[in-house]
């Protein structure tokens, strides 16, 4: 019976879609109660499988879709009601929106299940059940806001994922906030947080005055009316919509880790391995891109601002390629080509590249996922071999030599000792490169085969800066697996259990074979994505494939791979030797490793001043004129001298108490005069009653 | 028949007489018999109108001025008594105390 309905209506499961959010808050409820008499394994399973559930939800809907394409909103409740101001707590169930559901599904169970056995070895984990338990709560914590953040239905809602997700991004990366990378007691992950959590605050505050000015021109914030009226808005007022979507742009450079609000991305490694690749690579800060995707009905109004998201991206993509290029730790290495890779995304959904942009964030998210938690395989590798090593050396000389299991210096040779690592660290590198025919090449075309036809300096930059990614992920390649380890520890380094390998494999796969979501030529996922765009009359075009562009790009990435074998691989790094690179760049090469000393750079001008000028408020503005001058002198002076002189001295000593003190006095003066009358002696008394009787009768006879 | 006016001047003079007694005399028992002088004269007053007008009301009242007069000796040897007794004289002078 429902099997017939099945297939004469289609599936038709769109009211499941609050389940995507209420799963893992069930998981991280019942991890937060239970969780404290739960083993490990419980607790990682559980999370888990809350976040499974979500992936089978977003299938479902997926699913659905098929053959409902036009998708639905789900009302859930109501939520704000003010005035003109309606909002509801609905999921937008799209296309667009169910894509993001099943790479934060998807990509989100599998870096649950890889933490299961990450967080267990970590180093500083010593069978802390309540931090473990933490982990799992915060992780469960993140896939709620991110599925309320692309399932929503309003820009405030939106909004609200936004911010979720931005705490759950704080609390992870100071996960270990009193513990260095290596256990000792540190507060660096705590200010790697802060500095997350602020840098993110400057874009909130663009997403929060581009919805205020929505509502102030659209009267609402909802997906639905606002694109319709977009056309509409963006004759009667074109200075509003280029507004709203440049304030929309600062929100997105903070989420997505663009120029100028990059910064805190890099430090944001500093979160334990799973964090980075689920938060920091495949999905929170993809959000940004999700959003100018989202919005593309506005963007499209606004020609202007989709050329400044453009060259942010594009920008952003060359700029963090080079840093990439000179980073040491293996880490840092992959959180820039995040940031170039964003910068590719932002760039494609900027010029208007929406599908493009969204399969190359689908693609990232799989390979860069996998890159990510393979260099935490490759980390906790290494951290056993170093376990292994003699006591003796490393207890006494831990004063000279602090040893750094994610600097690529100490690694090399790995390809023996990690192989599974190996081939899927292999299989991430070769998608990032976008050599053909791995998920990354389809993706990374798409949008440079766009970019010609859209805007030839992005173009011109995106092509660069693909050229630096092959390389700096080919000399990472080299530097970490091939050669001869340059370090003791990295010599005993051991391959991880299957509980990380697995869902490794499983991404490798992905990363493998993402590119036949959008074919060239199929184009299944443009055609998928085209019924949430054809809503808002947006017109998107299947990217053609352009053979000039993907042979131009291909041939590129292949000579990146070559320079970096001729200097990386030829010749393997020895021990303590200086990167090959720096000898041929000099002092390029330092600024590609200082990061081009952006962080100095804010220092000087923002921080420093900022920072100088808070100063001058708390010191001089503050306390000296303030609290010393007005507070002391005007006010307090001012009083003392009401109260002191005029109240006290004059009305108070001077008025009042002359009264009562002119009483006494008369009183007493009176007194001493008339004290000489009491005599004492009784026939005095009797004279003068006699006196007064002679008087009165005196009267009484007279009268 | 005697005159009042002789009654009356005498009576005067006899209240005079206390007065005087009472402001120039510093012995209490002296005093008071100044006292018992000036209320003597009263009732000597009075008895002379009763006479003069032939009503009994100022007869009465010289009934009361007696009882009085009794219970003031009675109440003021007393006092002196007690003040002998603390003082060892009864010199109205020497009680001084409530000079100012």
């Amino acid at each position: 019976m429902i099997l017939s309905e099945v297939a004469t209506h289609g599936l038709d499961l769109f009211f499941l879609v609050p389940w995507v959010v209420f799963f893992p808050v069930i998981g991280l409820l019942i991890n937060m109660i239970f969780g404290g008499r739960m083993s490990e394994k419980a607790i990682g399973t559980l999370a888990s499988t809350a976040s499974g559930l979500t992936f089978v939800i977003a299938t479902l809907l997926a699913l659905s879709l098929r053959t409902h394409p036009e998708g639905a909103t789900v009302f859930l409740a109501k939520w704000i009601q003010i005035g003109t101001l309606n909002l509801q707590w609905a999921f937008r169930v799209d296309t667009l929106s169910v894509t993001m559901m099943m790479v934060v599904g998807g990509v989100g169970t599998l870096i649950h299940i890889y933490a299961i056995g990450y967080m267990h070895e970590d180093v500083r984990n010593k069978n802390d059940i309540g931090r473990y338990r933490r982990f799992f709560v915060f992780f469960n914590l993140f896939i709620a806001a991110m599925m309320i953040l692309v399932s929503s239905d309003n820009y405030l809602m939106l909004f609200v994922g936004w911010e979720g997700v931005g705490l759950c991004s704080y609390l992870l990366i100071g996960f270990w906030y009193d513990k260095d990378l290596l256990g000792r007691d540190s507060i660096e992950n705590a200010v790697a947080g802060k500095k997350a959590f602020i840098a993110n605050r400057i874009g909130d505050f663009g997403f929060l005055i581009a919805s205020f000015l929505m509502f102030w021109t659209f009267k609402s914030v909802e997906f639905g009316k606002v694109f319709e009226m977009a056309g509409q808005i963006a004759s009667e007022n074109p200075g509003m919509i280029l507004a709203i979507t440049l304030f929309m742009l600062l929100g997105v450079t903070g989420k997505s880790a663009q120029i100028p609000l990059f910064v805190w991305l890099p430090d944001a490694m500093a979160g334990p391995t799973p964090v980075s690749a689920l938060i920091h690579a495949a999905t929170m800060v993809t959000a940004g891109v999700y959003l100018v995707a989202r919005s593309a009905p506005l963007y499209m109004q606004a020609p202007m601002a989709q050329t400044a998201v453009t060259l942010v991206g594009a920008i952003t993509a060359l700029f963090a390629a080079t840093i990439a290029v000179g980073q040491y730790d293996i880490k840092k290495v992959l959180a820039y080509s995040t940031i170039s890779q964003l910068g590719f995304m932002v760039a494609a959904v900027g010029m208007g590249a929406f599908v493009a942009g969204m399969f190359h964030l689908v693609m990232h998210a799989f390979f860069k996922a996998l890159l990510f938690l393979s260099a935490g395989s490759v980390i906790l590798g290494i951290e056993r071999g170093h376990h292994h090593l003699p006591h003796a050396e490393h207890d006494e000389d831990d004063e000279e030599e602090i040893f750094d299991p994610g600097d690529m210096r100490n690694m090399g040779g790995l390809r023996k000792r990690m192989p599974i690592t190996f081939w899927v660290y292999l299989i991430g590198a070769i998608a990032l490169a976008g050599i053909p025919p791995f998920a990354g090449f389809f993706s990374k075309d798409e949008i440079l085969a766009e970019a010609t036809g859209l805007n030839k300096t992005a173009y011109i930059l995106l092509v660069i800066a693909a050229f630096f990614t092959a390389f700096y992920i080919a000399r990472q390649i080299w530097m970490v697996f091939f050669g001869k380890a340059r370090h003791e520890a990295t010599a005993h380094a051991e391959e991880s259990p299957p509980v990380i390998t697995v869902p490794l494999i499983i991404l490798a796969f992905l990363a493998m074979v993402g590119g036949l979501l959008n074919f060239p030529g199929v184009h299944t996922f443009t055609k998928w994505l085209e019924h949430t765009y054809n809503v808002f009359h947006v017109h998107i075009h299947a990217g053609e494939f352009n053979p000039t562009v993907a042979i131009t790009s291909t041939v590129l990435a292949l000579i990146a791979v070559y320079l970096a074998w001729l200097l990386y691989g030829r010749n393997p790094l020895k021990k303590e030797e200086p990167d090959p690179l720096r000898k041929i760049l000099g002092p390029v090469f330092v600024g590609m490793n200082h990061k081009w000393w952006v962080d100095e750079l804010y220092w000087a001008i923002i921080l420093n001043p900022y920072i100088a000028l808070s100063r001058f408020f708390a010191e001089t503005v503050d306390w000296t004129f303030w609290h010393d001058w007005f507070h002391e002198k005007v006010i307090a002076g001012s009083y003392q001298w009401l109260s002191h002189v005029l109240l006290s001295q004059i009305i108070d000593l001077g008025f009042i108490d002359a009264i009562a003190n002119g009483l006494g006095s008369i009183t007493k003066k009176s007194a001493s005069v008339l004290r000489k009358i009491q005599t004492g002696y009784v026939r005095n008394y009797a004279l003068s009653i006699f006196l007064g009787v002679v008087l009165i009768i005196g009267y009484l006879i007279i009268k | 028949m005697i005159p009042t006016t002789y009654y009356i001047v005498l009576s005067a003079l006899l209240f005079t007489i206390g007065a005087l007694g009472v402001l120039i005399r510093r012995n209490a028992i002296i005093i008071f018999m100044a006292i018992e002088l000036m209320l003597n004269a009263a009732n000597l007053a009075f008895v002379a109108f009763t006479r003069m007008y032939g009503i009994i009301d100022g007869q009465v009242f010289v009934f009361f001025v007696m009882t009085v007069a009794a219970a003031e000796v009675a109440v003021g040897l007393a006092l002196i008594v007690a003040i002998f007794r603390t003082k060892h004289n009864i010199d109205i002078d020497q009680l001084n105390n409530l000079k100012g």
